[in-house]
């Protein structure tokens, strides 16, 4: 057991997994060498060389239809986009092949593989280093995809997904990479993909969210707590698609009332989506509106700007007592 | 039938003055003393503003930002070269050219503390557009600009840049196809400092050189020294003139160095040594310009010196400028999503404005 922060955490569960496993490799912009831009897959290239840990070419495409390929061969590729801004130049293949090649094959040929990439905002970097855009990825039958929130997570739910027999897209929520630690157990530890967690049970609100916005939303939480002694219940999503909306339906016909904090734009957003499967599943249980507390749809801001536009504890709390306090 | 060959193919090298420098007489363009002095002005101004951005970024009052230091012979004689309905396409290591483009100090000063404000020009007719930070994409929109200028009739010329990673990239290839397909008036200038990040310039392709890709699509090509102002000016004059009367594009590979990090979040101690960028320090573009500018009696220690307080100058008052308080509206994201308006985005911007509302009064 160790006290780990995200990076070194998955860093962890890439070793680990490729001790194990012969056929996982690690391929991507910079990961070899440089051990990552953000240092993730930092000493990989002296444990297991250059065959396994691969400098590629500056080409995205490249780096998904070639490790599409080499899942097709039977190895286990996890390749890295080095920010989830510089994806979509793969989402052809993503889209054309890694999510479709088990439905156009009937199940005979699978493409397991991860495609890592950090995702959202409060670094402080430049255009496209800033987004999150998780239901481009989750809306895509075939996709699966996973956001952990803490080191401990990141490390179990990336050994899930390496070992998963689908494409996961796992994203990174860069800006918890360095901010906080947790023991990490030295043994493998894993968690179910599709799986909600819920990770604080209470019985007045379902409070719902994510990736980095796990941070906010359990400081607003406690501090709702304290101020008028509410029961909250609290789910981190984890797996995004394909989501576990019976874990989430079963907490809100209990509390019967449901905030969800979501990152990214509003329109189309997964909040949008947890908020129709509790209305399939526990509208009559329903005391108050779902909220939706997420970003706006504008185009990210600069991070001059950034700040504004990211929910923060503040706006939680608020949104949580305006919905146990509706009638 | 035993094979032969069918046809051949060869990629021309451009020095003329070498890293001493020592000119070739034979080739030298003829700029003039004024110009000569202009463009050795602009190398030192953009220098200057790169070390004064590397200061301010240590000191936390810049963002992240790629220097462009070793690089100013490439994009400031380009820019000299073009003329005001031309199109400046860059990648994002071009300070010198946008420059002399006429982009002002402050703009890129706010571009890298993260203000869009940065991608205002005080003129859009000035035809910079603003940096793609997505590798590769701008090539693309380079052909695209270079076909309506055909289309309309113009003889205006895109003039396109990309880094030597940025040629790994499926829309550098699909670009430059383009362009020779359609023969249109575009010129590409690939940036080889060496280095993308990490990778080294062996690794991001097999081929003996950048330049020689250009000729896969069916355009002439040129590798020159990207350190020798002298030869971008000549290939680039040679290149735009030939777009600009129905010859079609060229690709252009200017051999040069990245001589500090790729970006202020980057350390180059991880892939590289710092044998290997003394090296480099040696063959840099301004030491070699001043020399040339010397040796033809057009420059002396003096005339350096006052250049040096002059730059130092521009640079301050900028920095001056660009750090003075400003009203920098925080709902101004809400006013350009569309260009119409729209309730959605209204109703939301209306939320926006009641959350920070009630954020200020709460604390
Ligand atoms: C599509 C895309 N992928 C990855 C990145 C991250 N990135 C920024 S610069 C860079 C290296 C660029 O190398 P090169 O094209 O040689 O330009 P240089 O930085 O040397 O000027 C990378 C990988 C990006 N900006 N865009
Ligand atoms: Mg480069």
């Amino acid at each position: 057991m160790a006290k780990l922060n995200m990076v070194q955490a998955i860093n962890l569960a890439l070793r680990q997994e490729m001790d194990k496993d012969a056929t996982v490799l690690v391929l991507g912009q910079d990961v070899a060498v440089d051990g990552g831009v953000f240092r993730l897959t930092e000493g990989l290239l002296e444990r297991f060389g250059p065959l396994r840990v691969v400098d590629t070419p500056l080409a995205e495409s490249g780096i998904l239809g070639s490790s599409i390929g080499m899942a097709l061969a039977g190895l286990k590729p996890v390749c890295e986009m080095q920010f989830s801004g510089f994806s979509y130049l793969m989402m052809g293949q993503f889209e054309a092949h890694a999510t479709r090649m088990r439905a156009r094959t009937q199940g005979q040929l699978g493409v397991p593989l991860v495609i890592r990439m950090p995702y959202g905002g409060g670094v402080r970097a430049l255009e496209h280093h800033s987004e999150s855009r998780e239901v481009l990825y989750a809306h895509l039958p075939g996709a699966k995809v996973v956001i952990p929130s803490g080191p401990r997570n990141a490390r179990a739910l990336l050994i899930a997904a390496i070992r998963d027999p689908d494409p996961v897209v796992f994203m990174e929520p860069k800006h918890s990479y360095r901010a906080f630690r947790e023991e990490v157990p030295d043994e493998e530890e894993t968690m179910p993909i599709g799986k909600c967690q819920v990770v604080q049970e209470g019985s007045d609100l379902t409070l719902v969210s994510w990736g980095a916005m796990m941070r906010p939303a359990l400081k607003a939480a406690a501090e709702v707590e304290q101020k008028r002694g509410a029961s909250l219940e609290i789910i981190d999503v984890l797996t995004m698609a394909p989501l576990d909306s019976d874990t989430i339906a079963e907490s809100v016909r209990k509390t019967g009332r449901c905030v969800i904090v979501q990152e990214a734009p509003r329109s189309y957003g997964a909040s949008s989506e947890i908020t129709a499967q509790i209305n399939d599943k526990a509208l009559m249980h329903l005391e108050a509106p779902v909220k939706r507390l997420t970003g706006y749809d504008v185009v990210t801001p600069y991070f001059g700007r950034e700040k504004n536009y990211i929910p923060d504890a503040a706006r939680v709390v608020h949104g949580i007592e305006e919905t146990l306090d509706f009638q | 039938m035993p094979k032969k060959p069918i046809a051949k193919f060869s990629v021309p090298y451009l020095q003329i003055l070498d890293e001493h420098g020592k000119v070739d007489a034979k080739l030298e363009p003829d700029l003039g003393q004024e110009r000569a002095v202009e463009m050795y002005r602009w190398m030192r101004l953009a220098r200057e503003l790169d070390e004064r951005m590397l200061k301010l970024q240590r000191q936390g009052r810049l963002g992240t930002f790629p220097p462009c230091t070793g690089q100013e012979a490439v994009s400031v004689p380009t820019a000299m070269l073009m003329r005001p309905g031309d199109w400046f396409v860059g990648a994002f290591r071009e300070l010198g050219g946008r420059l002399v483009r006429g982009e002002p100090l402050t703009a890129t000063l706010d571009y890298y503390n993260g203000w869009e404000e940065g991608n205002v020009l005080p003129d859009k007719d000035l035809r910079i557009l603003p940096t793609s930070v997505v590798i590769g994409c701008q090539i693309e929109h380079a052909a695209g600009l270079a076909y309506a200028s055909r289309y309309k009739g113009t003889d205006e010329v895109a003039v396109a840049f990309i880094g030597d990673g940025g040629t790994s990239e499926g829309g550098f290839h699909e670009g430059l196809n383009f362009a020779a397909v359609w023969q249109a008036p575009m010129v590409t200038i690939c940036q080889n400092n060496q280095w993308a990040i990490s990778i080294p310039r062996a690794e991001q392709t097999h081929s003996e050189t950048l330049a020689q890709k250009g000729i896969a699509y069916g355009m002439p090509v040129l590798q020159i020294d990207g350190n020798d102002p002298l030869a971008v000016w000549v290939a680039v004059e040679e290149a735009i003139g030939r777009a600009r009367t129905g010859g079609g594009p060229t690709f252009i590979e200017a051999v040069t160095y990245r001589l500090l990090m790729h970006t202020t979040a980057d350390d180059p101690k991880k892939y590289r040594t710092p044998e290997d960028e003394k090296c480099a320090w040696d063959k840099e573009p301004l030491l070699r310009t001043r020399k040339w500018l010397t040796g033809k009696g057009w420059w002396d220690d003096a005339a350096e010196e006052a250049l040096l307080a002059e730059v130092k100058a521009r640079v301050e008052a900028a920095v001056k400028e660009f750090e003075a308080p400003k009203d920098r509206a925080q709902d101004e994201p809400f006013r350009h999503v569309y260009g119409t308006r729209h309730a959605v985005i209204d109703e939301q911007h209306r939320d926006f404005l009641a959350n920070i509302a009630r954020e200020a009064e709460h604390g």
